[in-house]
């Protein structure tokens, strides 16, 4: 496989946080354009993968970006922390340094109406929260888009809609995804490429294949029922 | 006629009270109003020192502050323990050890300030000091909310978060060391604090909020020093005690 189509290479990636280890030896591949979801249980590493890729966190091993516009979404901490002073939506894409007019754009392409620029974040819904934090995630039109648990807490209808969303986006930007869940449900709908992780990587391919009735108890420790899927 | 001092007075206590006011917005943000407090009473020692060897109250807490602020990033870094713990933990040895030498007869101005006593020079130095906060957290604000809505983000796009962190700090002493000067060490939680919950109250989007945090704290210090020419009460207890009935007020006209 050409270089220039790979967005990101991992090789041997070793993760030791507070004389715990949390990754041990994962190595894996993302093409440009590619969705590749990372699947594990709750404390299975998957956020610290995510924060090693970013460089946030020090680690062992090669992590090899072939793009430099990444954009981090972790959904969860937002919800958490957006009422800590009184941000409207325009406030809110301010903290980019993004102008008004690409705002305005951004909330567009979500489906969300210009005027909510003046509204408080805190006065949104759970979701128009989360189609302003993609919007947010991608208003400067990233190659890449790291994604952390983006459906932690809403209901089945606002999942689909985000999943909605990100594929539109994928088509038309060519995105990269990197999507960490412990939800099993997305791999079948969204993802190109799956890695179980915990710990170690479980296994990593196509989820037709990767994913077996074998793989899948050994990564959640108990019997999952396999569903019946398309990929 | 108004006396030059009462002037001075009222110029740098509304230029601290505002100035404090602004970053006090900036402290709520990050979950650290109180924090003001214990920084406050950190100063004690260098208050002392000050008064032990006759220099001005500020520069021995400022030395103090910068030494202490550094001490607790330090710890920071290494221990990942929260500011607000790490800060506990200084500021009440620091408070330990400064009663061990404050004079009796000092301790309610070291407590709770004097502004009777200014002069031209120090008034110029603390209006000129509370601009040069003004402009680093006006510089840093930005950055700083966006770290404390996720500091994983923040790193992700590029912003040095220990370089905010430090600046921010060093910010955050120079204000608490100008606001020991009106309200002494025992109040400083007050002028950062209550302003910027005054202002939350009362605003609807970010610009309010910053801005009026920074008149709340302003206003407040104009009416204490107003109502410590008429009333024989100190000067440190009226701003609070004024910050204090804004607050009342602006939970009546609460927007949000």
């Amino acid at each position: 496989m050409s270089q220039n189509s790979l967005a990101l290479q991992v090789k041997n990636l070793s993760v030791t946080l507070n004389h715990q280890q949390i990754i041990e030896d994962l190595s894996f591949e993302v093409k440009r354009g590619e969705t590749l979801v990372v699947l594990g249980p709750n404390g299975a590493g998957k956020t610290t993968l995510l924060r090693a890729l970013l460089g946030i966190i020090p680690y062992k091993g090669e992590v090899k970006w072939n793009i430099k516009n990444i954009s981090y979404l972790p959904p969860k901490e937002l919800m958490q922390t957006k009422e800590i002073i009184p941000l409207t939506v325009e406030d809110f894409f301010s903290l980019k340094e993004v102008t008004k007019q690409k705002a305005s754009a951004s909330l567009d392409s979500v489906g969300l109406a210009s005027d909510l620029l003046k509204e408080r974040i805190a006065h949104l819904s759970t979701g128009q929260f989360q189609r302003l934090s993609i919007a947010w995630a991608l208003v400067d039109k990233p190659d890449t888009l790291l994604f952390d648990e983006p459906t932690l807490g809403i209901d089945i209808g606002g999942t689909e809609t985000i999943y909605s969303l990100l594929h539109k986006f994928w088509e038309k930007q060519e995105l990269t995804i990197l999507l960490v869940t412990h939800d099993l449900s997305i791999v079948w709908g969204h993802a190109d490429n799956v890695l179980c992780l915990n710990k170690r990587g479980l296994c990593y391919g196509v989820p037709s294949r990767a994913l077996t009735t074998k793989k899948l108890k050994e990564l959640y420790g108990v019997g999952v029922k396999y569903y019946k899927h398309g990929k | 006629m108004i006396s030059e001092k009462i002037i001075l007075a009222t110029l740098m206590t509304v230029s601290i009270g505002a100035v404090a006011g602004y970053l006090g917005t900036l402290m709520l943000s990050k979950r650290m109003s109180l924090v003001g407090g214990p920084l406050g009473h950190l100063t004690l020692p260098g208050i002392t020192l000050a008064l032990i060897y006759g220099f001005d109250v500020s520069i021995g807490a400022f030395l103090i502050l910068i030494l202490a602020i550094l001490v607790i990033w330090l710890f920071e870094k290494r221990t990942k323990l929260p500011l607000e713990t790490l800060t506990a933990v200084v500021f009440s040895s620091s408070v330990a050890v400064a009663f061990l030498f404050l004079p009796s007869e000092e301790v309610e101005l070291a407590l709770i300030g004097n502004i009777s006593q200014l002069t031209l020079l120090t008034t110029v130095l603390s209006v000129s000091l509370s601009i040069l906060a003004f402009l680093i957290v006006r510089k840093i604000y930005k950055k700083m909310v966006f770290i404390a809505i996720s500091e994983d983000l923040a790193k992700s796009e590029g912003i040095k978060v220990d370089k905010y962190n430090l600046v921010y700090l060093l910010t955050v002493a120079l204000v608490i060391g100008l606001g020991i000067r009106i309200v002494g060490s025992l109040l400083t939680a007050a002028i950062v604090s209550i302003p910027a919950a005054t202002s939350k109250n009362l605003s609807i989007n970010m610009k309010q909020y910053v801005y009026g945090g920074a008149i709340a704290g302003g206003l407040a210090s104009l009416i204490g020093i107003t109502i410590y020419q008429v009333f024989p009460i100190p000067a440190g207890p009226a701003i609070i005690i004024s910050s204090a009935g804004l607050f009342l007020l602006s939970t009546i006209f609460k927007k949000n």
